[in-house]
C-alpha cells in the first residue's frame, strides 16, 4: 500500500501534452494530476493511444508539457540547462519496451555499463573497481560479465539485452524507475524473473517504481496503485484490489475482460 | 494431395558469428502440420523461435546456415532450395510470413495499397492495378477491415489496426501455411482479441490452410491453436495438445512456464510467482546432457551426463526427459 507517512517523490499538476497544431491536434495527456511516493509501485494501464508513453516522456523530461507542473521531492522540478537534467536523470531512470531501441549500436556492452558508473560519479575510480562493479551488477542479473565483454548489445537474445537494462539500473541506482512495456517481449517465465529483479532493487534502495503496462494481469500483481488511463485521463485510480477487483468504470471493466483466459472459453464476440 | 501442409524432419541450423563461432539455434527439431490445423510455439526469448521460422521455410541468409534435416511443403521437397529461390517461390505462396515487429518496419512513404501491388508483383504480375485493387478491396472486406485503410499510409492506423492489416496482406494469396511471429505482442488487449479472432476466421474459412503461430503468451496459443510444442534451448522439450501442454504439462520446463502465467484475478497478489531460476545454456557449446537439467528442480545424476531423447506416448504426445511419465507424476505429486 501506498504508505502516506513516507514522502511523495513525484508529483504532477495539471499536466497536458498537446501534439500539432490546429485541426491535427491531438490531446494526448490532458490535465492529469497525481502524487508518487517513494517506494510505491504504480502501475498506468490503458489501451493504445491512451497516452501512457507520452506522460512518461514528460516525466522524463524528454518532451516538454504543454500545461502543468512537476514536482521532484517537493520541489518543482527545474531541467533548464543540460547540466540540470543531467541531474535530474541521476534520479530518474526508464526501461522501454524494445530493448534494442534502448542501446547505441556502436557502442559496446562495457561503455554502456561504464557510462553508468561515471554517471554515479566514478569516472576516477580504478578499473579493477570498476571491473568488481560490473561484475557485481551483470552477477544481479544472471549475466555473466566475461561473456559479455567486447560484444556489441546486437549480439545479445532479446531476454539478455532486458537484463542488461536492470543491470544499468542496478548500478545507477535511481530514485525513479519508469519502465514502459518492460515485459511485453519476453515470455512469461522470465518475465517473472525480471520482475522479481525489480522488486528486489526495490526493497534495497527504496526506488519507486511506475510500470506503464497494457498487462492487467503484471499491473495487478505488481501494483500498490493502480491508476487507468483513457484518452489522456485517469479515469480511475486506487489501490490495486480496489481497481482490478472491483472497477468502476466500464473501460476498466473491459480491460480486464479482454485478458485472454485459460480457465474460461474466451468471449470473442465482443470485439 | 496429402493431408499433411507442412512437415519438418530433423531439422538443425545454425548462426556463423562474426567471431566465427557456431550456434546451434535449432537442434534436431521435427514437426507436421495437418490441413486445417495450427501449431503454437512457446519457449523463453532466445530458445529459437523466430530462427525455427526462418529454418523452416528454407529462409538461409548469412549468418544462417543449414546444416541438416527435411522440409516439405504441402507434398513438395524444398530441401536445400537455394534461398533466393525461396524468396521467389515459397514465400507469399506456400508459406506467408509474418516477422516479429513486422507492423513497425512498413515503410512509412507507403500507402497500404502499393504494400498490395508488391505482393502482386512478385508473384503475379500480369494482374492490373484495378484488378489489384478490386481483389483486395474484396479481400479486405471479407476479413472485416474497412476497404478505405487501403489508401492510407502506415502511421494513420493504430496498432491493432495496422497488425490486423499487416496479416491479410501477407494472406491475400491463400498459403499453404502461415507463420505468425508474435503477432499480437505489443498490442493492448482489446486489440489482441481483433487479431486472434481474424486469425481463427482466416483458417475457420479455409483462407489459411494450416498455421505457426509463435508467441510467449500462452494464453493465446491455447485460445487459437491445436497443438503446443515447447522449446528450449534450441530444441523441443514437448509436443502436446493445446489442453493437455497448458493444463497438464509434463516435462518440468513446461511446468515452469505454465505455473508463471499471471491472471488478474483475486487471490493472485498472495502467491509468489513461480520463476525458475537461473538461465538457459549457451548454444554455443551447450552441456552434453539434458540442456535443462541445471535448472531443473528434479534433475537426477545421469540428467547432466546423457543425452536425453524425446520420448512418445499414448497420445502423440511426446516430451524429452529421462523419467518416465509415472516417475514424472509422482514427482509433481510430491511437490
Ligand atoms: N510525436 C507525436 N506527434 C503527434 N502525435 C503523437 C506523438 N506521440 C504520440 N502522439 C499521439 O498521442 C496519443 C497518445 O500516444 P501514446 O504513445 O502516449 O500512447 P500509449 O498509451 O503509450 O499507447 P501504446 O500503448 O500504443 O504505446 C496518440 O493518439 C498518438 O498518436
Ligand atoms: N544474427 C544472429 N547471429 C548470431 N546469433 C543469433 C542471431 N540471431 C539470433 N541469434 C541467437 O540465436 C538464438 C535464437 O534466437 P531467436 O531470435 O531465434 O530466439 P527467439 O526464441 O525467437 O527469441 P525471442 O522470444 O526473444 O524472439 C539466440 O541465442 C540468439 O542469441
Ligand atoms: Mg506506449
Ligand atoms: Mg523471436
Amino acid at each position: 500500500m501506498a504508505d502516506k507517512r513516507k514522502q511523495v517523490c513525484l508529483k504532477g499538476t495539471g499536466l497536458t501534452k498537446v501534439f500539432g497544431i490546429g485541426r491535427q491536434q491531438t490531446v494526448a495527456v490532458d490535465h492529469v494530476d497525481f502524487e508518487f511516493y517513494e517506494g510505491e509501485i504504480i502501475s498506468i494501464v490503458g489501451e493504445s493511444g491512451s497516452g501512457k508513453t507520452t506522460l512518461a516522456k514528460m516525466l522524463l523530461g524528454l518532451i516538454g508539457t504543454t500545461e502543468g507542473d512537476i514536482y521532484f521531492q517537493g520541489k518543482k522540478r527545474d531541467i533548464s540547462s543540460q547540466k540540470k537534467k543531467k541531474e535530474y536523470w541521476k534520479n530518474i531512470q526508464a526501461i522501454f519496451q524494445d530493448p534494442f531501441s534502448s542501446y547505441n549500436i556502436f557502442n559496446k556492452i562495457d561503455s554502456v555499463l561504464l557510462d553508468c558508473i561515471h554517471m554515479r560519479g566514478g569516472k576516477k575510480l580504478p578499473y579493477a573497481k570498476k571491473l568488481e562493479l560490473m561484475t557485481e551488477a551483470c552477477g544481479f542479473v544472471n549475466l555473466k560479465f566475461e561473456e559479455l565483454t567486447n560484444k556489441y548489445p546486437f549480439e545479445l537474445s532479446g531476454g539478455q539485452m532486458q537484463r542488461l537494462m536492470i543491470a544499468r539500473i542496478f548500478l545507477l541506482k535511481p530514485k525513479i524507475l519508469l519502465a514502459d512495456e518492460p515485459t511485453s517481449m519476453i515470455d512469461a517465465c522470465s518475465r517473472a524473473t525480471i520482475l522479481d529483479m525489480l522488486m528486489q532493487l526495490r526493497d534495497e534502495i527504496d526506488m519507486t517504481l511506475i510500470f506503464i503496462t497494457h498487462d492487467i494481469g503484471l499491473a495487478y500483481f505488481v501494483s500498490d496503485s493502480v491508476y487507468i488511463m483513457e484518452r489522456g485521463i485517469f479515469v480511475e485510480r486506487g489501490s490495486a484490489d480496489e481497481v482490478i477487483l472491483h472497477p468502476k468504470e466500464a473501460y476498466t471493466q473491459r480491460l480486464i475482460n479482454d485478458v485472454p483466459k485459460i480457465y474460461e472459453e474466451w468471449d470473442l464476440s465482443t470485439v | 494431395m496429402s493431408n499433411v501442409m507442412l512437415e519438418v524432419k530433423d531439422l538443425t541450423t545454425k548462426y556463423i558469428t562474426r567471431f566465427g563461432e557456431d550456434i546451434y539455434a535449432v537442434d534436431h527439431v521435427s514437426l507436421k502440420v495437418e490441413d486445417g490445423k495450427s501449431l503454437g510455439i512457446a519457449g523463453e526469448s532466445g530458445c529459437g523461435k523466430s530462427t525455427l521460422a526462418l529454418s523452416l521455410m528454407g529462409y538461409y541468409f548469412p549468418p544462417l546456415h543449414y546444416t541438416g534435416g527435411e522440409i516439405t511443403i504441402d507434398g513438395r521437397n524444398i530441401t536445400g532450395m537455394n534461398p533466393d529461390d525461396v524468396r521467389k517461390s515459397v514465400l507469399g505462396t506456400e508459406i506467408a510470413y509474418i516477422p516479429q515487429s513486422a507492423m513497425n518496419a512498413l515503410n512509412p512513404t507507403r500507402k497500404i495499397i502499393h504494400f498490395i501491388e508488391d505482393v502482386f508483383e512478385a508473384h503475379n504480375p500480369l494482374a492490373t492495378k484495378k484488378e489489384i485493387y478490386d481483389i483486395a478491396k474484396g479481400f479486405f472486406e471479407t476479413v472485416g477491415l474497412p476497404a478505405e485503410v487501403l489508401q492510407k499510409y502506415p502511421v494513420e492506423l493504430s496498432g491493432g489496426m495496422k497488425q490486423r492489416t499487416v496479416i491479410a496482406i501477407s494472406v491475400i494469396l491463400s498459403p499453404t501455411v502461415l507463420i505468425a511471429d508474435e503477432p499480437s505482442s505489443a498490442l493492448d488487449v482489446t486489440s489482441q482479441k481483433m487479431v486472434i479472432k481474424m486469425l481463427r476466421s482466416l483458417m475457420n474459412n479455409g483462407y489459411v490452410k494450416s498455421m505457426i503461430f509463435i508467441t510467449h503468451e500462452l494464453p493465446l496459443l491455447y485460445n487459437v491453436t491445436d497443438d503446443i510444442m515447447v522449446m528450449y534451448a534450441g530444441q523441443i522439450v514437448e509436443k502436446a495438445s493445446a489442453k493437455e501442454a497448458v493444463f497438464d504439462p509434463l516435462h518440468p520446463y513446461s511446468r515452469g512456464l505454465m505455473g508463471s502465467i499471471i491472471v488478474p484475478e483475486e487471490g493472485l497478489r498472495d502467491v509468489r510467482l513461480t520463476a525458475i531460476p537461473g538461465v538457459p545454456p549457451n548454444l554455443k557449446n551447450p552441456p552434453a546432457g539434458c540442456r535443462f537439467a541445471e535448472r531443473c528442480l528434479y534433475v537426477r545424476p545421469l540428467c547432466t551426463t546423457h543425452p536425453v531423447r524425446l520420448r512418445e506416448i499414448a497420445g502423440g504426445r511426446t516430451y524429452r526427459c529421462i523419467l518416465s511419465e509415472e516417475e514424472l507424476r509422482e514427482a509433481y505429486k510430491n511437490g
